[in-house]
This record gives structure tokens, C-alpha cells and sequence, in this order.
């Protein structure tokens, strides 16, 4: 593994950011380039966010663009539909089963399309779809399934797990870090 | 020591390492996270100021004392201290002084996309503008060497990819005892008419003199590879035009202005094709078509929005005859297309309730700069203008004078800490100009949408010591306001019979919406909840647009696990169909 393009989607206030953070890290432990993009303020307010994380020998731009990703870590099932061309034809899909409705559908005046998982298994070949929201609440906090997913990537990814562990340990708040590795550990035997 | 910085913490560390002493600014995206990190290092004393213009007259003082200093705001913050900036480039500095411009084009969190290139030729002083973190660091430290070698303010420009992108960064050592001696010199910095000629001829030949240093400068530097065609770059965009191009010449600019002449002829020369590739405004293009070269820029490449390294290869690949970039990515044209997920007020955000009953009252609502600019978006849809901080109440005065039909009913609407960054002002031309309109101040006792930051009303600075509190209400009446009204807007009964009387008044009144954000709140674990029993699905809480509710299956729906139990749809539903946070279990 020399070179990965990764792209966290989600809904603002999930935590996609944190959980970028943590993969940088861990990136640059293992001595790899890496830059990780992100946008926050307005957005961040519930719209769709998307970050992007790229680890190479060296990388130049920050941003991964359409077709170019190796994995989508999406935190919500419409997020990775949305996000979905940005993935290279042997990318992989990790997906969060958790279900947020946007304001247009929540009125009434679009559709939250049926089946998203089933449509991500017709176009991908590897997709991993995780009850992320329901592991992270029987480790005792819901807001801990960002930290689940990180566990089932980094699972894929193939870092060693100590510097999962250590990079956690650096960016979680100290009272949070309980339920968090806790919410990693089951991630990562998904 | 390596660390992975963003943009942001990157010049926080570089002005720590240049030997900051002050540094000030008004928080603002992508700039906020510039001081927030800048606290780390107790060497440096570090504030919020009010607005833009009070930060920068507050870093400037600070460098006329001796101490390196700066200042740090949004693209359109500039605007705002574009006063003092202007004849501080005359008067120039003592202790080096940067002035931190973050722009955002693309617009992912502001009201407009100015390309903030253009102060620099404007009030002539030097631009530098990074790629990267690591420069982002190096950048800053050279702009305080650069300031007090050519005793000018320097601007350092990045962009929202910059600010927020995080990369590898080389950490150093503070540099000590920077600070220069104050020594009392009126002709350099007391601006009177005699005194500012004298600094003008002072600014010309320092800018003649800075365009000669841009000529060594190592911010510039050639990059000569494939001599088909060459490429004029900086900022972000020469990390797409690498990624798009690795192979091309490339002439990277790190100081943006003023541009080496001698070192663009030497390029142009070299390379086939030239062309320039810029964000937002063609600024290097018309400078250098000013020069007589010969280049492409704003021909294949849009003035708006971001650029990114597929665009920058398709658009240069087309006009040189080369092949396309293909696409590669999964095809998705035969999957159900995904709606749209815009930005939203949280659940329990107070300002809902105040936008439900502005809606409800059917009145003319001059809107302002935060997370309440939301308010303008369905369901709600109850802001009729949004301009810039602080405009709401000027434009609600204009409307009141303006147009006799809207005077009965237009309102401003104007946050705790957009109010102080400059709504005052506004208030006292109503008081003096005899208004009788409304303003309402959603106090929420933060600033909510950069990301919580104190105020002036918090009782807390930037370093989070406590400090006295600047009272909204007080305040108001001491500028001659005789209606002054406090009251939570979650009291929905109350509250609209406030509005309502505030607006019939025949004088001037402002009602202080006072509530904290959702956000600070802790949460309560309580939640409301719907009984299907009562419901006569009238969908009239759908209205106030909260997350926690939805339509499921032909009905409405409550979200429990997101509600913080605010009650505000409780109030409105007519049946008594939602039972109260905490009330939920009979």
C-alpha cells in the first residue's frame, strides 16, 4: 500500500472530520506524504460534508477528484450514493447503515431513494455496510459510530493497529476516549 | 520534528516562531482557526476584537509599539479594516506586521468570492501566498522579515484549500527578543495632509524597490522541465497544475505581488505556450499582459469558483491539441439521482422560533451574517435580504424611509456578535434618524456559526480569562432607545405578542431574542413525542423545518434520538398532539 485516495462523506455533526484527522495520523506514522482537505462553517450546519484524505510518496493536491478514489468511508447511506462517481471502477465502499433525511425529503418534496445498499453492491464490487449507529450505542455513546467506521477501515487498510490505537489517543478527548476505542475495537472486527 | 498542520495551524506556528507578541482578528471562515490555535503559545498575546477594523488598528498599535504583530480576518473582513489598511501601507511599521487575508472562492461559507490579490496592488503592498502548510509556516515568517526590511504591512493570502487542507510540517524554534524600541517619529506615523505626501513618495519607491527584491526572492521559482508550453501558478493552484502536469515548466509565484518582470520575460522565453493559471480574478494575467507577454488565462478558465487539476488538464490539454483526461470513475447516470442535503438550522436552534413567528406575522425581514442567515431557506423562507455584518439594520431603516408600504413592517434581524462587529453603528442612526422600526437581536450568547467563539457579551477572552460583560440591553437604552425588550424566544406565545406589539409601536424598538445555542446547551436526554392518537396529520409542525421531523410512512414522524426537547413544535401544534420533553412516558 503506497498510495490511497480516500474520501469520508457524511452529514455535518457526525464527525467525518475527527475521524480524517485520525487516518492522517496515521498516515504520516507510517511515513507516508499525506494531506487531508475539509470545509467547514456553513455546511457544517447538517449539509452534506465531504473530506479528503490522500497518502502517497508525495502528494500534490489535496483534493480527490471524480474517479479517483480508492475507498469511500460514507457515515450515511445517501452520502455514499451521492459521492459515489468520485470512486475508482475497484474501489470499495464502506457504509454506514444510518439513514439522515435532508430538509427537501423531510418536506415531502424529494424522494430518499429505496435500496441505496442494494444499488452500491450492483455497482461495486467490495462494499462493507456497517450498523455502525447501532454498535457505537451498545458501546455506550451513538456519536461514537464515526470512531466504528474507523475501526472497520482501518481493518482494510492494513496500518498497523497500535498506530490506530496511539493516533485515537492523540486527537479524542480524554473523557470520550473510553467509548471510543471501545466503538474502534468492534469496528474493527466487523 | 514533523507534524501534520492545517493552513491555519501552520501560520499560527510560523507567527509563533517569528516572534509574535500580538496577534488579533475577528473570527471568520476559513480564518478562525489562525488565533484559536495562536493561544497555545503563551508567548503571544492573543485577542478577539469586535470587527476587522478594531483588530487591525489593534495589531497596528501593537507594531508602532515595537512588537511583531497580526492580524488575521476573512476575505471580506478586509473590507471592513480596509481603512487603517490603506494608510498603514503609508505610515509603514515598527515591529513587522501581517495582515492574514483568507479567501474563499467557491463561496463554502461566505456571501461573496473577491479575490483579496487586487488590496495588494491597490494600498501597494507585497502579497504572499502559500501552497501548502509547510509554506503556509515558512510564508508567514518570511513575511515579518519582509515587513521590517521594507518597513510595509504584509498581506498573506490563502484560500479555503489552504486554510483547511492539512499537510507535513517541519517545526523549529521561536525566535527571541524581536521586539524593537518604541521611539516617538510623528511625520512617519501621524497622517496629516503635510505628513502623508511625504510617506506617499515613500510608498512609491518602496513598491520600485520591492519589485526589484522579487526578482531574487526565493517565494519565486523557475521550474524548467517539458519546454513545450510553461505555466504561471501559485497558491493552491500550483498543486493541481503538479498533479495535472508533472512533467510541465512552471514558474511558481510565492509573492503574488509585486511580480518579478525580468524573471516572467526569462520564462516566457524559454517555454512554447505560456499560459496562467489563478483562481477567481485574471490578476497575474493582466499584470503580465501589461508587461507585453503574451499568455492565456481567463480564455479557458472560468473567473468563478475553484479551479482542480482535472479542470486545469482538460482546459490546457484542449487548447494545446492534447488528448482529453478520461473519466475513470464508477458510472452512476442510471442510479436514482441524490436530493439535496443544504445546510440547517440544528434542532433546538432558538432561531427557529424567531423565524416562526417573523413568517407567521408576515413581515419584512432585513437579514444578516451567521447561522440566522439559514433562516432564508424552506421552510422557512423569512429573510427577504442578507448584504454583509451588520446590514440588516441599515437596509431596514432604508426600506422604512424608502418605501412607505414596507414601513409598517420590515424588520432587522441581527446576531449577539455580528451586533457588536458592527450593528451599533446601525442602531444609532435609527435612534438619531427617528425610526420606528424594529430590531431584533438574536442573542444566543456566542458566535455560533464559525464555531463558538467569545464576545464581548460572553465574559470570556480569546486567552479565557474572565471580563466584564458589555450588557446588549443596557447598551441599547443608554444610546436612547426607549423599548427594550428581553425575552426567550421559546416562550412562542409570549414571544409573537412581543413582535407584534414591538411592530405596531409608532417608535423605535429592539427586542433582545435572548437564548443560548443548541449547541452550548447541555443536552437534557428529554425529547418530545408525537401521539398517533391525536395527530391529525395537519403538518403544521413540518413547517418550522426542525431535523427530528419527518414524514414516515403517510405520517408525521419524531426523530427522538436527535430532539433536544425544546418544545417549540409542542407549542405549535393546534391539537396537543406532541407531548412535551419529559412528558413522553404516560
Amino acid at each position: 500500500m503506497r498510495e490511497k485516495n480516500i474520501l469520508l462523506v457524511g452529514v455535518g455533526g457526525q464527525g467525518a472530520i475527527l475521524a480524517s484527522k485520525v487516518l492522517a495520523e496515521v498516515a504520516l506514522k507510517s511515513g507516508l506524504d499525506v494531506k487531508m482537505s475539509e470545509i467547514h462553517g456553513m455546511a457544517q450546519r447538517g449539509g452534506s460534508v465531504v473530506t479528503h484524505v490522500k497518502m502517497s510518496d508525495k502528494v500534490h493536491s489535496p483534493l480527490v477528484e471524480k474517479g479517483e478514489a480508492d475507498v469511500i468511508l460514507a457515515f450515511e447511506q445517501l452520502e455514499a450514493l451521492r459521492w459515489l462517481e468520485y470512486l475508482k471502477p475497484q474501489g470499495e465502499v464502506i457504509v454506514s447503515l444510518q439513514v439522515m433525511e435532508p430538509v427537501p425529503v423531510i418536506l415531502g418534496k424529494a424522494e430518499y431513494p429505496q435500496g441505496i445498499v442494494d444499488l452500491l453492491y450492483s455497482k461495486v464490487d467490495r462494499v462493507t455496510a456497517v450498523d455502525a449507529l447501532a454498535i457505537a450505542t451498545e458501546c455506550g455513546n451513538a456519536k461514537a459510530s464515526n470512531v466504528v467506521m474507523m475501526g472497520v477501515l482501518a481493518q482494510k487498510l492494513g496500518f498497523p493497529q497500535e498506530s490506530w490505537l496511539a493516533s485515537l489517543k492523540e486527537i479524542v478527548p480524554e473523557k470520550l476516549l473510553a467509548v471510543n476505542l471501545k466503538a474502534f475495537e468492534k469496528g474493527y472486527v466487523v | 520534528m514533523k507534524a501534520l498542520l492545517t493552513g491555519n495551524e501552520a501560520i499560527a506556528r510560523g507567527a509563533y516562531e517569528a516572534g509574535v507578541k500580538v496577534a488579533v482578528g475577528y473570527p471568520g471562515t476559513p480564518s478562525t482557526e489562525i488565533l484559536e490555535n495562536i493561544v497555545q503559545y503563551k508567548e503571544i498575546y492573543a485577542q478577539w476584537s469586535p470587527n476587522e477594523k478594531v483588530a487591525f488598528e489593534v495589531a497596528a498599535g501593537a507594531s508602532i509599539s515595537g512588537a511583531r504583530s497580526l492580524a488575521t480576518m476573512k476575505h471580506v473582513g478586509v473590507n471592513v479594516a480596509a481603512d487603517p489598511l490603506f494608510t498603514f501601507a503609508y505610515t509603514g511599521v515598527n515591529g513587522g506586521f501581517v495582515l492574514v487575508s483568507a479567501d474563499d472562492p467557491g463561496m463554502h461559507s461566505s456571501q461573496n468570492e473577491q479575490d483579496n490579490r487586487r488590496y495588494g496592488k491597490f494600498t501597494k503592498i507585497p502579497v504572499l501566498e502559500p501552497s501548502d502548510s509547510q509554506e503556509a509556516k515558512d510564508f508567514t515568517i518570511a513575511a515579518f522579515d519582509l515587513s521590517e526590511t521594507f518597513d510595509t504591512p504584509v498581506m498573506l493570502r490563502t484560500t479555503t484549500r489552504i486554510a483547511h487542507s492539512q499537510g507535513m510540517v517541519e517545526l523549529e524554534d521561536s525566535r527571541l527578543n524581536v521586539t524593537k524600541e518604541y521611539v516617538k517619529n510623528a511625520p512617519k506615523y501621524v497622517m496629516i495632509p503635510a505628513h502623508g505626501r511625504q510617506r506617499h513618495l515613500v510608498v512609491e519607491k518602496r513598491l520600485a524597490e520591492l519589485k526589484t527584491w522579487a526578482e531574487s526572492t526565493k517565494l519565486n521559482r523557475m521550474e524548467i522541465n517539458d519546454k513545450k508550453f510553461g505555466i504561471i501558478t501559485g497558491g493552491i493552484c500550483y498543486q493541481y497544475v503538479k498533479e495535472a502536469f508533472p512533467e510541465a515548466s512552471i514558474l511558481k509565484l510565492g509573492l503574488s505581488y509585486p511580480l518579478p518582470e525580468e524573471m516572467i520575460r526569462k520564462f516566457a522565453a524559454q517555454v512554447g505556450e505560456l499560459f496562467v493559471v489563478e483562481e477567481l480574478e485574471p490578476f497575474w494575467e493582466e499584470e503580465i499582459k501589461i508587461m507585453g507577454i503574451k499568455v492565456k488565462g481567463k480564455i479557458i478558465f472560468p473567473r468563478t469558483g475553484e479551479l482542480s487539476a482535472r479542470m486545469i488538464k482538460g482546459s490546457i490539454s484542449q487548447e494545446l491539441g492534447l488528448a482529453q483526461p478520461e473519466e475513470g470513475g464508477i458510472k452512476t447516470n442510471d442510479l436514482p439521482s441524490s436530493p439535496p442535503r443544504p445546510p440547517v438550522l440544528c434542532p433546538g436552534c432558538p432561531h427557529r422560533a424567531v423565524f416562526h413567528v417573523l413568517k407567521k406575522l408576515k413581515l419584512t425581514v432585513a437579514g444578516d451574517i451567521g447561522c440566522y442567515t439559514l433562516g432564508c431557506l424552506p421552510p422557512l423562507e423569512a429573510i427577504d435580504t442578507t448584504i454583509c455584518m451588520g446590514a440588516s439594520i441599515g437596509a431596514a431603516l432604508g426600506m422604512e424611509k424608502g418605501n412607505p408600504d414596507l414601513a409598517d413592517k420590515v424588520v432587522a434581524v441581527i446576531g449577539d456578535s455580528t451586533f457588536f462587529h458592527s450593528g451599533i453603528t446601525g442602531l444609532v442612526d435609527m435612534v438619531y434618524n427617528k425610526s420606528r422600526g424594529t430590531l431584533l437581536i438574536l442573542d444566543n450568547s456566542t458566535t455560533a456559526m464559525t464555531g463558538h467563539q467569545d464576545h464581548p457579551a460572553t465574559g470570556k477572552t480569546l486567552m479565557a480569562e474572565p471580563t466584564g460583560i458589555v450588557r446588549i440591553g443596557e447598551l441599547a437604552r443608554a444610546l436612547g432607545v426607549k423599548r427594550v425588550v428581553e425575552i426567550d424566544p421559546f416562550q412562542l406565545a409570549e414571544f409573537e405578542a412581543v413582535v407584534k406589539a414591538e411592530v405596531a409601536a409608532p417608535e423605535l424598538s429592539v427586542i433582545i431574542a435572548k437564548r443560548p445555542c443548541a449547541l452550548l446547551e447541555k443536552p437534557t436526554g428529554l425529547s418530545a413525542s408525537i401521539d398517533k392518537d391525536k395527530c391529525i396529520n395537519c403538518r403544521q409542525c413540518m413547517a418550522i423545518g426542525c431535523p427530528a421531523i419527518a414524514i414516515r410512512g403517510g405520517s408525521v414522524d419524531l426523530n427522538e434520538s436527535i430532539c433536544t426537547g425544546c418544545n417549540l413544535c409542542v407549542q405549535i401544534c393546534k391539537v396537543k398532539a406532541i407531548r412535551k420533553a419529559g412528558e413522553n412516558n404516560a
